[in-house]
């Protein structure tokens, strides 16, 4: 029986999301390896984890966000059975960090991972009620078929890149 | 209507000269990626009955469910607008624009927004508007309209689409691939969010309990629409309200796979707005900060007719509909012309006659709607399952009704025992009555398929009603099927287990009788005891033509006709499979529900039955097999559209296997034919064109040698027209010889 971490890692896959699994202590190594420069970020909400003292600007200026090649962004949920993951929106940019640079860099814990869309919708629905008013449920880079062929990056970011922090 | 007609048939065949290839392979690229997807779905069945709930509920509770959006977004500090119609949406969002001078206004894709023509109001307040969804910017570029509900430029191929833009943009390297194509869109209307002073959005769905707007998307341009201009509009119908934050979950599982095959698009956007991400002002060179002070939002409610679609008990379920596109591309007419030629001002494929009567008025399903065959393919693709050909055929009723008296009734007369009002077009009224014409046909057969075939005649009746003389007509039999069955001396079974009735279809009883003595040996040699009464006929033809009271009338005539044999016991089996559907799907609407059920319950198709009997014991050594002689063992079968739709196809599949056919299926949505369309000149090509792809199919090495086999009267037809070999019906391959 595959685990459901198994599970979500095979759908990343199979939605075009590399993956990599660390653990809190080897987390920042792990993130040099994946993150192009310059890049961009949001502050990571988890206690076991940061990107301060990394070269990942988290406060950027427009220009900064028009120049960085990759943003790195946490992920409040994993939806194992599509490879999803929940995106929230923050007053730092995260949406901005995770939209607008080519390659997105997503950071999410094992302990955030639910099983299915039904779960993940039942989590929303708390959060969206208590004034969490704003997520973004992402599978994969942006894609578009109107030019003809299925084509990746379009206004959003080409390439995707989930970092499991395990517990 | 002569020239009309063949002004409609140049049309179309020019389209599908010109858009065809495109819309085909797109279309059915998301049909055949639609099949794959909802079969990975578990509980596929059970989330359409909740998508379908959610959305009656909704629509039920609708006013008070808008009051409830309205608190919830103020409540997070936006603004909620309902707009009565077209003018008063586009004089709110004009003034908003004049408010904020703004001069550019970048928008996301919204079938609403076109159907007010919201850029051409926003361009005369001397904004410039963008549309960043790809597809709608290479039509705002071509400066055409959408021709499909999610893929808008479905019909351009990506060569016309990198010819217009060299044309257009004269860049300095010439852009070819769709990668080339895609980055330069990218760069282009980066530039133009960049600069946006406002950003304009649809919604696929707006949850009332925390005025949540969900934007389906894949590109990512919704959600940079939304982020980076401080004003953010979104205009969506009134029926784009549930209730709850949670009933987002089926349609999250279900829009995507219903309409382009995706398992999920790579975005789905959640956005209670104002949202919390800071605006950004590429001008500035500080840190993009927090000021929830400079976010503006406002919704955008449109009525436009809706509220009355939703006092409207047949154009209701209209409302229903969320957008996916299923219908229009499991629609076998719409692969083949798509969108610009299935669809009205704003809205395209099956559901546009319920969109376009709603919210345009009915004569902008003028001129489509005909193009429902009534086939069925998308009932079981919809989403929330709504009775797509149904709605149809009440607006094409509608419209027959205002039709104004013509000159040509004289010629019609007597042929014509209809309800219907005088001024209904004579093409109509004539395959209407098809059981009227066919009654005097076989009385005067031969004579009459002499005289009808003959140059002269065929000539006349292209004229004046629209019978291209390119099709074949079906030749009526002298003796009638009920006729054939009375007269015949042959010895009943008795203490049968089993007794039925043979239904006497329109095109068995007059035309094909053969199938259905075929069946009456088939079902004796199982021990079933027949009868054939003489039954009216389904209703199926006028119902096709919109001419809802005279299938009424049908309809009660039949279950009179049948009504004694169902209080005896009788099963009712039925050959045409169009007419087990009436029996089963619209006799409901033709009804009362006590006729309905008893007919219902009680109707099976032919091949259903002969299963039944052989699961219940039935011993089918009389049947003809592989080995009995006359056709071999290959067959390549085509099931008709209707019997797909109730799922009955595997019956005969099974039955055949058993006899030890080896049966390869056609998976094509449709022969083209389906009834009368087929015949009519200003369609005949574009049937023809449908044709083509099951002539492709039973062409190819796999399936050129092997005996073909349809089940329905108009796929039998139409096979006939494309195939060299002659199509037989299924049950003609295993009823016992006529001389056993």
């Amino acid at each position: 029986m595959e685990t459901q971490l198994e599970t979500f890692e095979t759908n990343l896959g199979n939605v075009r999301t590399a993956v990599t699994r660390t653990s809190p202590a080897a987390f920042q190594d792990a993130l040099a390896d994946v993150v192009d420069e310059p890049a961009i970020g949001a502050s990571l909400p988890f206690e076991e984890i940061t990107l301060e003292g990394t070269d990942i600007v988290l406060d950027p200026t427009p220009d900064q966000l028009r120049e960085a090649a990759c943003g790195v962004t946490p992920a409040a949920l994993g939806v194992a059975d599509y490879g999803s993951v929940v995106l929230e929106s923050t007053p730092a940019g995260a949406e901005l960090a995770g939209l607008f640079p080519d390659r997105h860099v997503i950071v999410v814990r094992e302990r955030d991972l639910v099983p299915d869309m039904a779960s993940a919708f039942e989590r929303l629905g708390d959060r969206f009620r208590n004034g969490n008013g704003d997520a973004v449920i992402a599978t994969g880079p942006s894609a578009t078929a109107d030019m003809g062929e299925l084509v990746y990056g379009v206004h959003g970011p080409r390439e995707t890149h989930a970092v499991i922090v395990e517990e | 209507m002569a020239s009309e007609r063949s002004r409609k048939a140049d049309r179309i065949r020019h389209v599908m000269e010109t858009e065809g290839d495109s819309v085909e392979r797109n279309a059915r690229g998301f049909n055949e990626g639609r099949y794959e997807s909802v079969a990975r779905l578990e509980d596929y069945d059970a989330y359409k009955d909740r998508a379908r709930a959610i959305k009656e509920d909704a629509i039920e509770r609708l006013p008070e469910l808008i009051e409830q959006v309205r608190e919830a977004v103020e409540a997070n500090g936006g603004t909620v607008y309902v707009a009565d119609d077209a003018a008063d949406a586009n004089r709110y969002v004009r003034e908003l624009a004049r408010e904020r001078a703004a001069e550019t206004v970048v928008k996301s894709k919204s079938m609403t927004t076109e159907e007010i023509d919201l850029n051409e109001h926003l361009e005369a307040e001397d904004c410039e508007v963008w549309e960043t969804d790809l597809g709608e910017f290479v039509l705002q570029v071509a400066d055409e309209a959408p021709s499909h509900l999610v893929a808008p430029a479905i019909h351009q191929s990506r060569e016309e689409i990198a010819a217009l833009f060299n044309e257009y943009f004269e860049p300095e390297e010439e852009l070819e691939t769709a990668e080339e194509l895609t980055a330069f869109a990218r760069e282009y209307l980066g530039e133009r969010i960049e600069d946006a002073d406002i950003g304009v959005t649809g919604a696929n769905f707006v949850t009332a309990d925390t005025g949540t707007m969900a934007l389906v998307t894949s590109e990512g341009n919704a959600r940079k629409t939304v982020a980076v201009p401080d004003t953010h509009v979104a205009v969506a119908g009134v029926e784009k309200v549930i209730p709850t934050f949670e009933d987002l979950q089926p349609f999250v599982e279900l829009i995507a796979r219903s309409g382009t095959g995706q398992d999920i698009t790579s975005y789905v956007s959640l956005f209670s707005p104002p949202v919390s991400t800071p605006p950004v002002d590429f001008d500035d060179d500080e840190p993009i900060a927090d000021d929830p002070a400079e976010r503006d939002f406002h919704l955008v409610l449109l009525d436009n007719g809706r509220m009355d679609m939703r006092d409207d008990d047949q154009l209701r379920e209209t409302l229903y509909c969320i957008r996916c596109s299923a219908c229009a591309n499991s629609c076998a007419n719409f692969q083949s012309v798509g969108g610009h030629v299935f669809g009205g001002e704003t809205y395209s494929g099956g559901i546009a006659t319920g969109w376009e009567a709603g919210v345009h008025g009915q004569e902008s399903a003028d001129e489509f709607n005909d193009l429902c065959t009534g086939c069925s393919r998308c009932v079981n693709q919809c989403p929330v399952k709504i009775d797509i050909p149904w709605i149809n055929t009440v607006v094409r009723d509608r419209r027959n009704r205002g039709a104004e008296g013509g000159e040509l009734d004289f010629l019609v007369e007597g042929l014509t025992p209809d309800e219907e009002p005088a001024g209904l077009d004579l093409q109509k009224r004539f395959f209407g009555n098809f059981s009227t014409l066919a009654k005097l046909g076989s009385a005067t057969a031969p004579v009459s398929n002499w005289v009808a075939d003959t140059l002269p005649s065929r000539a006349l009746m292209e004229r004046v009603i629209g019978v291209d003389r390119r099709r074949d007509l079906p030749e009526f039999e002298r003796e009638t099927f009920v006729e054939w069955f009375r007269n015949r001396d042959e010895p009943r079974p008795v203490d049968a287990d089993y007794h039925a009735v043979v239904y006497p279809d329109l095109y068995t009883n007059y035309i094909r009788t053969d199938r259905g003595k075929a069946a009456v040996r088939t079902l004796e040699a199982l021990g079933v005891a027949v009868e054939v009464p003489d039954v009216a006929s389904s209703g199926r033809a006028p119902l096709s033509q919109g001419m809802i009271a005279t299938a009424e009338d049908h309809a009660r005539d039949v279950a009179a006709d049948l009504e004694s044999h169902l209080e005896a016991g009788y099963d009712v089996v039925v050959i045409e499979p169009s007419d087990l559907a009436m029996f089963r799907g619209e006799y409901e609407r033709l009804l009362d529900a006590d006729r309905y059920e008893a007919l219902a319950e009680r109707s099976y198709e032919v091949f259903e039955y002969v299963y039944g009997l052989l699961e219940n014991g039935a011993d089918p050594a009389p049947l003809r097999g592989v080995d009995a002689g006359g056709v071999g063992a290959d067959i390549a079968y085509h099931s008709h559209c209707q019997q797909r739709t109730l799922e009955l196809e595997a019956y005969t599949t099974d039955v055949l296997d058993r006899l030890g056919y080896d049966v390869l299926t056609s998976d094509v949505e449709c022969c083209g034919m389906a009834g009368s369309f087929g015949y009519k000149s200003e369609y005949y090509e574009l049937s023809m064109d449908v044709g083509d792809r099951l002539r492709e199919q039973f062409e190819s090495p796999d399936a050129a040698d092997r005996t073909v086999v349809a089940s329905g009267t108009s796929c039998l037809e139409q096979l006939d027209g494309l195939l060299a070999r002659r199509p037989r019906h299924p049950i003609s391959l295993v009823a016992p010889d006529e001389s056993e």
